[in-house]
């Protein structure tokens, strides 16, 4: 029972992340690698912001999630909008390299030293009892939350016009611009969506364990779970999620801890030798890329 | 693609058209360029030896990204692990085994060919972004591997080497690592340059632009594409298996992304396509950060100098931002600035090249 929450929990965790994946990935065709430093800029934005609206927990959740969504947007404006275009290995390295510049200025700014934002929050993260296994409340919170955003995602997606568009751009871009969609509106929408996911991820982290640099790890980690799905396919990252989670708590919890770091890379290549476009992937992107 | 070293073309035997050097301008500047490297340690203090060496180190591995990523056009993330696999290689057979110098160092670039044989297994499949990813997930692979191995047998802080014995010395001083080091790193530019020259290399080059098209001039894309991978890894092991013997000390956390990324910055920086540009960006990068650091230490009163860990983190933005910078503004790298330069002087008083050139 309590392996079976320890995946779910897992499995929420990079399921909230790898949607991010998802989204620039289907959207712009560009891998963004700067995940896990957007995830950890976020958390830190929790951080400041607790302490500036010291008692108002959720005026400080809301305000950090909106700067979120802003730096994601910032980021496409301001760096990514110049690789439009360019080849697929520049952007990726770009996103490379706004990773590194991001975690030296967090660096720069906050020291290594590891932070617990829950406690500038005022909240207690208590203990809670299912059936015979705990699991924490903030921990409880990131599964429903991981929930809230598939489904909040799908409907965008689904049914509103802007989802509609994005849909479209990342069909075929020349056809959804000649048809007179913004596609850098589009594209930095979905900077901004994906940073959101990310950043509300890395808060749920930050406030379940703490906030230290080793939280990049974890963006990383999830990584795969997207590719394992199917890089274009948001219930493939859920899937992929699922199933790079049960194989690292199962693997960690029977054979060795340290694998920890490795199972999500192992399941990767495994993936990448069977089926390269993943479970719920469609199969011509791989040509395109 | 060549700015013209020599006007016309006099060329009238098959030696002279294999000959690296043409004219004398060409043979006096490389000439004077050799005695100043050979020269440089009697004039150079231990610390900027140490870095002397350090950069020799990377040319070698800069150079063996370089024929994978800027003429083979093979994305490879997992550069990193290869040099682990390397020094991992030379350690574990010196403390196992006490082998010397000269079993560990061919051992490493066998076992580096055997690994680049792995690596590249995947982009008979995968291209571009998912062939990257497959070398990533094998840089993680094989760095766990490395500290399997260091957990397993007790050496948790890292595995320690003695130095290695040349033809009866020790080679421990600086200086006969410099002159060692200088060796391995002109005769890997050497081999790479000549490699280039050669079919092989110029069947990377036609992978790189067009694998259909190259496939139908009679070119065994996969063949060209494994023979990228395996010299490419081999050369890399090798730099591992003498960056493990200079530190005298092997450790997996050495060998972490940043460092992969390290290595793609120097091929990136220097210019894509260019063995001068590898030589430029490994330069770069490994002094960039001594660079900075002086920087501040210089522009700042010693009583508001900060601590190592604000450095560190100044260190690491500044790398990501001068990153940035190239790949948005100056994607062709230094060599690429370095050729604007040399067309503008060879051109003057006109600005274009002529059309058709």
């Amino acid at each position: 029972m309590q392996l079976a929450v320890n995946i779910a929990v897992l499995a929420s965790v990079y399921a909230l992340i790898s949607c991010g994946y998802v989204l620039i990935y289907r959207t712009s065709r560009v891998l963004s690698l700067a995940h896990g430093e957007l995830m950890m800029l976020g958390a830190y934005g929790l951080f400041v912001t607790a302490s500036l609206f010291a008692g108002r927990p959720l005026v400080a959740i809301a305000v950090s999630a909106v700067l979120a969504l802003a730096v994601g947007v910032l980021v496409y404006v301001l760096l990514m909008r110049r690789m439009a275009g360019e080849a697929v290995l520049a952007a990726v390295l770009t996103t490379i390299a706004l990773g590194i510049l991001l975690r030296g200025a967090m660096m720069f700014f906050w020291g290594a030293y590891e932070q617990h934002p829950i406690q500038a929050l005022g909240l207690v993260n208590a203990s809670v009892a299912i059936g015979d296994a705990r699991i924490s409340a903030v921990a409880l919170t990131l599964v429903f939350a991981t929930g809230a955003a598939y489904a909040g995602l799908w409907a965008f997606l689904r049914y509103s016009v802007w989802g509609l568009r994005m849909r479209a751009a990342g069909q075929n871009p020349l056809l959804a611009a000649q048809r007179g969609i913004g596609l850098h509106g589009i594209y930095a929408l979905a900077w901004g969506l994906a940073t959101l996911t990310a950043g509300i991820a890395g808060m749920l982290i930050a406030c379940d364990s703490a906030l230290s640099q080793t939280m990049v790890v974890i963006g990383l980690k999830a990584f795969p779970a997207a590719l394992v799905g199917g890089l274009d396919s948001l219930a493939g990252a859920l899937l992929g999620s699922l199933l790079v989670a049960a194989a690292e708590v199962l693997l960690i919890h029977y054979v060795d801890p340290l694998l920890s770091d490795v199972v999500p890379f192992v399941v990767l290549l495994a993936m990448l030798i069977v089926r390269p476009w993943g479970l719920l992937g469609s199969r011509e992107e791989l040509d395109r890329v | 693609m060549n700015a013209p070293r020599a006007s016309g073309y006099f060329r009238i035997s098959y030696a002279q058209d294999l000959q690296v050097l043409e004219t004398r301008t060409q043979k006096v500047s490389f000439v004077l360029f050799a005695a100043a490297l050979l020269a440089l340690p009697f004039l150079f203090g231990a610390f900027a030896l140490d870095l002397a060496n350090q950069v020799l180190l990377a040319v070698i591995g800069a150079a063996a990204l370089m024929l994978l990523t800027g003429y083979a056009g093979q994305i490879s993330l997992g550069h990193a692990g290869l040099l682990a696999a390397g020094a991992f290689t030379t350690g574990i057979l010196f403390k196992e085994f006490g082998a010397p110098f000269w079993i560990t160092l061919p051992a490493s670039a066998l076992v580096g060919a055997a690994l680049g044989l792995i690596f590249g297994l995947p982009s008979l499949r995968l291209r571009g972004l998912y062939l990257a990813v497959s070398t990533l997930a094998l840089h993680f692979i094989v760095i766990h591997l490395g500290s399997e191995y260091e957990t397993r047998r007790g050496f948790s802080t890292g595995v320690v080497i003695d130095a290695p014995r040349l033809f009866g010395w020790e080679l421990a001083d600086a200086r006969a690592w410099y002159y060692v080091l200088l060796g391995a790193a002109a005769g890997t530019l050497l081999v790479s340059l000549n490699l280039l020259r050669t079919r092989t290399g110029r069947a990377w080059r036609a992978i790189h632009v067009r694998e259909t098209v190259a496939g139908a001039l009679g070119i065994s894309v996969q063949g060209a594409k494994l023979s990228a991978f395996v010299v490419s890894s081999t050369l890399t092991a090798v730099a591992g298996s003498l960056f493990a013997y200079y530190r005298g000390f092997v450790s997996a956390e050495a060998f972490s992304l940043f460092l992969t990324i390290q290595y793609v910055a120097m091929v990136i920086i220097g210019g894509m396509g260019s063995l001068l540009g590898a030589v430029c960006g490994a330069v770069f990068v490994v002094l960039f950060p001594y660079a900075i650091e002086s920087g501040i230490k210089a522009a700042l009163p010693p009583a508001l100098l900060p601590d190592s860990s604000v450095f560190f983190a100044a260190n690491y933005a500044a790398f990501g931002l001068v990153m940035i910078l190239f790949l948005v503004f100056e994607p062709m790298g230094l060599v690429g600035i370095w050729k604007r330069v040399q067309n503008w002087v060879l051109l003057w008083p006109f600005k274009q090249k002529p059309l058709g050139k």
